[in-house]
């Protein structure tokens, strides 16, 4: 209802948001930090390369949970339909540069996205789970019937990476993987950042507050939700076709159930809503199934199981309480 | 043609007597509890181990497939499950994945993540043609017991006492509360029967669906397809709904095997784009 006679009230509204989106100290030295490990940590590189893809995966879930409140159970289907993208324009040299590779996987993700978002918005948050998880096993389906494209249970072999810009060829030790994985990471950071702190992000906020009233008040809560479904559904394919690029491989198992309960786990472990909890999980997600794959690793998934349960029965505002100084700091100007 | 729709009413039948619990108290609380299956799957691991290590007789252990679970469920109601009623559905669905996680795990630990059988009794196997349709003696008994099941479930709810507190308090609870029923109590037997329900399904289930330690997880989909196409709160949408379900996907697989898994999910986008509330919802869904 902002018409022009409003425009002081346009004007208030974009100061708040400017002071919002302004960089908060913490911010700038959490990309510092990580900016510095791509020297200080050369030998970790490839556990921080699929920390930075599950990093960049769960800011996509994010955005449709923190900030739109859709619920998914399937987000792993955007992240392999990517994956398989990417692997079969490499193989295949449809696009051999793995940038434009990158983008064009992203796209052709965002085009399901927006297929398939028609699907996802109907109904309440049961059908969305059903479908959500419907699509995601459709996908593996197809992925797995069709094996003289894919690879089918074999996964896709044969996958060879040109250099980045023909120039950076990806080395062994993931030197080049990393700091491509970063950038690319820290790119779309930029764009989800400047997304949610857009006039765009302050009204998916009211729609995940009361769909209902925000309707009322005159926002097309329809349209907004397939949107961020869309740019959701691209993060998670960027994030899967790096996997492949990364990895020079992909499997089945891009597009499992597990892939995506595994998201919600680090998610939750960071919490949702601030744009840094799927970077924070990431981390923490990482580093326990390290730790824990090292004691038992066959029932790795028991544990994941009882960190959920125990998270909720704790309280995830309380569990988030550890986190709770940082994430004021990073919100609040 | 006929034994397939046949085999597909037992399929269905099965798919109801699993899923029906978790339609009432989904309807009854909104809550989404995705760790129906571990119930079922107790039920099935229960009737494995009564039948082929103790050498119990089958139709001996089925009500033991019930009572076990549906004391589990009672226990797991009123420890950990009641703090989660008020919280948001994205804490309930982490919640219940990780006891999925945790059961998948724990019986993988306990019991070998290979498939499991249990040994029917002779009776039960085999065939015989009623005018040149082949019918499965245990399918056939699978549809009776889900049948006599099905209609006793049906008379519960519209003719008891309870029957009409549980509508009652599905219908809006706290109407229902200020009325004097103890919607707590009323939850906590739907639980424990809907649960014991899903054991009862899982143990008849085991040798048609087959049982590893993976059930929840590979019938997650099936049971939120019954609900969300059957919608909540009666006993008929659901039934439809899974009879549906397991006709489609038993002629699917017969038919196009090819295409076999997507008839399903075929049929679950077509009613969701024709009928986003559920096939056989009561107008609005909470």
């Amino acid at each position: 209802m902002i018409g022009p006679g409003s425009g002081s009230l346009t004007a208030a509204v974009a100061y708040h948001l400017a002071r919002r989106a302004h960089w908060r100290g913490l911010e700038i030295a959490f990309w510092a930090i990580t900016l510095l490990t791509i020297f200080l940590l050369p030998g970790k590189h490839l556990i921080l390369t699929e920390i930075a893809i599950l990093g960049l995966f769960a800011l996509s879930l994010d955005l449709l949970i923190g900030y739109a409140g859709v619920l998914s159970l399937g987000h792993a289907a955007y992240f392999g339909f990517g994956a398989y993208a990417a692997g079969l324009f490499a193989k295949h040299g449809i696009i051999g540069e793995p940038f434009f590779a990158l983008l064009a996987a992203g796209l052709a993700t965002a085009a399901l996205g927006f297929a398939t978002s028609f699907l996802v918005l109907r109904g309440s948050d049961l059908t969305r789970l059903m479908v959500t998880l419907g699509v995601s096993l459709v996908l593996r389906e197809i992925a797995n019937r069709y094996d003289g494209l894919t690879g089918g249970a074999d996964g896709l072999q044969g996958i060879t990476v040109a250099p980045l810009f023909g120039r950076f060829a990806f080395d062994i030790s993931g030197h080049v993987a990393y700091v491509y994985s970063l950038a690319v990471l820290f790119i779309l950071f930029l764009v989800a950042r400047r997304i949610i702190y857009s006039p765009f992000g302050l009204s998916l906020r009211a729609v995940k507050g009361n769909p209902l009233r925000a309707a009322a008040i005159g926002i097309g809560v329809n349209w907004r939700l397939v949107w961020i479904y869309t740019i959701a559904a691209a993060y998670a394919g960027i994030a899967g076709a790096l996997l492949t690029q990364t990895a020079q491989f992909c499997s089945l198992d891009v597009l499992s159930f597990d892939r995506s309960a595994d998201l919600l786990v680090v998610l939750i472990l960071g919490g949702t809503g601030y744009l840094y909890g799927g970077l924070i999980g990431a981390i923490l997600f990482k580093l326990a199934q390290d730790w824990i794959a090292g004691i038992t690793p066959q029932y790795w998934q028991f544990w994941i199981g009882l960190t959920l349960v125990v998270i909720v029965l704790v309280g995830s505002e309380r569990m988030a309480g550890l986190l709770g100084p940082i994430r004021k700091l990073v919100q609040k100007a | 043609m006929l034994t397939i729709l046949f085999d597909g009413v037992a399929y269905g039948m099965l798919l109801f007597v699993l899923a029906c619990g978790l339609s009432v108290t989904l309807g009854l609380m909104n809550f989404i509890n995705l760790a129906h299956g571990t119930f079922a799957m107790a039920g099935g691991y229960v009737a494995v181990v009564v039948v082929n290590r103790l050498g119990v007789p089958f139709f001996a252990a089925l009500p033991l497939a019930f009572v076990i679970p549906a004391v589990l469920g009672v226990i797991l109601e009123r420890t950990i499950y009641r703090p989660v009623y008020a919280r948001s559905h994205l804490d309930q669905v982490l919640f219940t994945i990780g006891l999925v996680f945790m059961s998948v795990a724990a019986v993988d630990y306990v019991a070998g993540s290979q498939q499991v059988f249990i040994q029917l009794p002779r009776a039960l196997e085999g065939q015989f043609n009623v005018f040149g349709v082949g019918i499965g003696k245990y399918r056939l008994l699978i549809i009776v017991i889900c049948g006599l099941i099905g209609v006793a479930l049906q008379y519960a709810l519209v003719h008891t006492r309870f029957g009409s507190r549980l509508r009652a308090a599905v219908d809006d609870p706290r109407a229902a509360r200020g009325l004097g029923i103890n919607v707590n109590v009323v939850f906590a037997i739907t639980f424990a029967v809907g649960s014991g329900l899903a054991g009862l399904g899982g143990a008849l289930g085991a040798e048609i669906l087959g049982l590893d330690p993976q059930f929840p997880l590979k019938f997650m989909i099936y049971f939120l397809i019954v609900v969300a196409v059957g919608g909540t709160s009666s006993v008929t949408g659901p039934f439809l709904a899974s009879l549906l379900l397991g006709i489609s996907d038993v002629a699917g697989k017969y038919y196009v095997p090819k295409l076999g898994a997507f008839v399903i999910y075929t049929i679950m986008i077509v009613v969701l784009l024709w009928r986003p509330q559920g096939l056989f919802s009561r107008g609005s869904t909470r």
